[in-house]
């Protein structure tokens, strides 16, 4: 029974991880961009439900939709502010300029908010429930599905709609893609929306049960690197097994030794599987 | 529109890589309905023509007009909607993506996009085997078929210029024929035909008319027959 709990529990987290590990794969896969900045945006979307929650009494689940839109129209933002001056500069600049991203909305989340962690102590999915013998935590589960409903829609989004078509042919070969008649920069800032716009509905049902803190969004996002690299990068179905797998190692790895040493277990299969299929469990080429 | 102005007309066209200049006032036109071959070596810069009309690279001098309209300023992507399509040079399909997701692409904008199954089973009727590939993955074909779907996926926008970039390389003599049909197919469909090549006798054996291009200079153009009998395309290129 215990190991069956260690699995579900690995299994709800991995959910999260998985999201936040399709929407960098997504970016990724289009336009070979590695957004370190990521977890920010998860960060901010955490924040603003916290936001709502203290001052206007607006519960989370509420707020995650809202908090997706904006961020939405916020990746759009970045993409053609900041992304789109460093498209065709080197790999080196382009690293500057999402790490740069990423130091700066961390140092503003601090100067803003302090460095002291939030918490949204009730919620209406506050609570915990017992099922064929196994303990679940209301928020844990709730965001668990939420993310598996996002990640199903995000597939949905990418192979059953014309922009999602669009968007893999950019992903594929982006000149050929302009000569169907694809507005690839219009395609980038969808991609970048899009991103924003999963990893924020992450971020919106952690902040139900996760302490808010400027650097809340890159503890996920971290373990999520790993899980796009387990993949296989750009693939989104590999980023989404990675997270799954990321969630079960990290929790019983943690489980059976010490919650210390989870992430340990995490970078150790992370070296496990670059040596064994450098190019990820879905991984191309 | 006079009829008298060619679908397409290039004017003193210069490219420039970097500090190196690859085109010298290139000039050349296709009318509607025509089959028109741009011979030459490799590195002439027959690509480069033809990428710099669909703006994938800067024009640094000349201008571009398609059915009398300059396309200066004109992005890549409203080419294709203004009835040119350009198929590039090593076929470039989306490899992951199936062979009828590759055709429903190449009529994604929105003008093609209005009558896109029609346009499907007209490119189906056309290339037949293109139905029974259809759940295949592009990148799993041979470079016959890869050829064939590129060409099919230039006209499901239903363009009134077709530009193929090196439509024969690297296949077999039996599949060089096959093209070779499908070209004159479509052209007798209403849709004119720019292609590249560095095979003289080749190209001009489907051509109305041709180019000669060397080292970025346009150094003879005619009719197939004019060129086939001039002294330099004879010396040089026929090795007579
Ligand atoms: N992106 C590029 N940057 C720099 N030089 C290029 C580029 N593309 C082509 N060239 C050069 O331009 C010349 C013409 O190339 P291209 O148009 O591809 O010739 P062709 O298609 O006739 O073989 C060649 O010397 C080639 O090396
Ligand atoms: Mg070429």
């Amino acid at each position: 029974m215990i190991y069956g709990q260690v699995l579900v529990d690995g299994l709800i987290v991995g959910l999260i991880f998985a999201l936040v590990a399709m929407g960098l794969s997504l970016i990724y896969g289009v336009m070979n961009i590695v957004n370190f900045a990521h977890g920010e945006f998860m960060m901010l979307a955490m924040y603003f439900c916290f936001f709502l929650w203290i001052l206007a009494g607006i519960d989370p689940l509420l707020s995650t939709p809202i908090a997706a839109v904006l961020m939405y129209f916020v990746g759009v933002a970045v993409y053609r502010v900041l992304i789109r001056q460093v498209l065709q500069a080197t790999m080196v600049a382009q690293i500057f300029a999402t790490f740069g991203l990423l130091l700066f909305m961390q140092a503003s989340a601090h100067f803003l908010w302090k460095s002291d962690a939030r918490t949204i102590p009730q919620s209406w999915v506050s609570g915990q429930f017992q099922l064929g013998g196994l303990f679940f935590n209301g928020p844990e589960v709730v965001a668990g599905a939420g993310a598996l409903m996002t990640a199903a829609a995000l597939y949905w989004f990418i192979h059953r709609t014309e922009t999602g078509l669009a968007l893999q042919a950019v992903a594929e070969d982006a000149q050929a893609a302009r000569l169907m008649g694809i507005d690839s920069d219009r395609v980038f800032g969808i991609a970048w929306g899009v991103s924003c716009a999963a990893v924020a509905i992450g971020g919106g049902l952690l902040s139900t049960y996760y302490a808010i803190t400027p650097l809340s969004g890159a503890r996920w996002a971290l373990p999520a690197f790993v899980a796009v690299a387990i993949g296989g990068f750009g693939s989104i179905s590999g980023a989404f097994l990675g997270g799954l797998i990321i969630g079960v190692v990290q929790t019983a790895g943690g489980f059976f030794t010490s919650p210390n040493y989870k992430h340990l277990f995490v970078f150790a299969l992370y070296l496990l599987v670059v040596f064994w299929r450098p190019y990820g469990l879905l991984g191309r080429r | 529109m006079s009829g008298a102005e060619p679908l397409l007309r290039i004017e003193a066209l210069e490219v420039v890589y970097g500090d190196f200049q690859v085109l010298w006032g290139v000039s050349l036109q296709v009318r509607a309905g025509e089959v028109v071959c741009l011979l030459g070596p490799n590195g002439a810069g027959k690509s480069t023509i033809m990428n710099a009309t669909t703006a994938l690279v800067p024009r640094h001098a000349g201008r571009v007009s398609f059915r009398g309209e300059d396309l200066a300023g004109i992005p890549t992507h409203g080419l294709v909607a203004r009835g040119l399509a350009h198929v590039l040079e090593r076929r470039r399909l989306f490899p992951t993506l199936t062979v009828r997701q590759n055709l429903l692409l190449g009529g994604f904008n929105p003008a093609a996009r209005a009558h896109r199954s029609e346009s499907l089973v007209w490119v189906e009727s056309v290339l037949p085997f293109l139905v029974e590939r259809k759940d295949q993955l592009a990148g799993t074909l041979s470079g016959g078929e890869q050829q064939m779907v590129a060409i099919a996926r230039g006209l499901m926008a239903r363009p009134s210029l077709l530009m193929i970039d090196e439509p024969f390389l690297g296949l077999s003599p039996r599949v060089i024929d096959e093209i070779l049909a499908i070209v004159e197919r479509i052209n007798r469909q209403g849709v004119a035909v720019l292609f590249t090549e560095q095979n003289v006798q080749l190209a001009l054996s489907i051509s109305k008319r041709g180019y000669l291009l060397e080292s970025g200079r346009i150094l003879l153009e005619g009719s197939g027959r004019e060129m086939l009998e001039h002294e330099t395309v004879r010396k040089v290129y026929l090795g007579l």
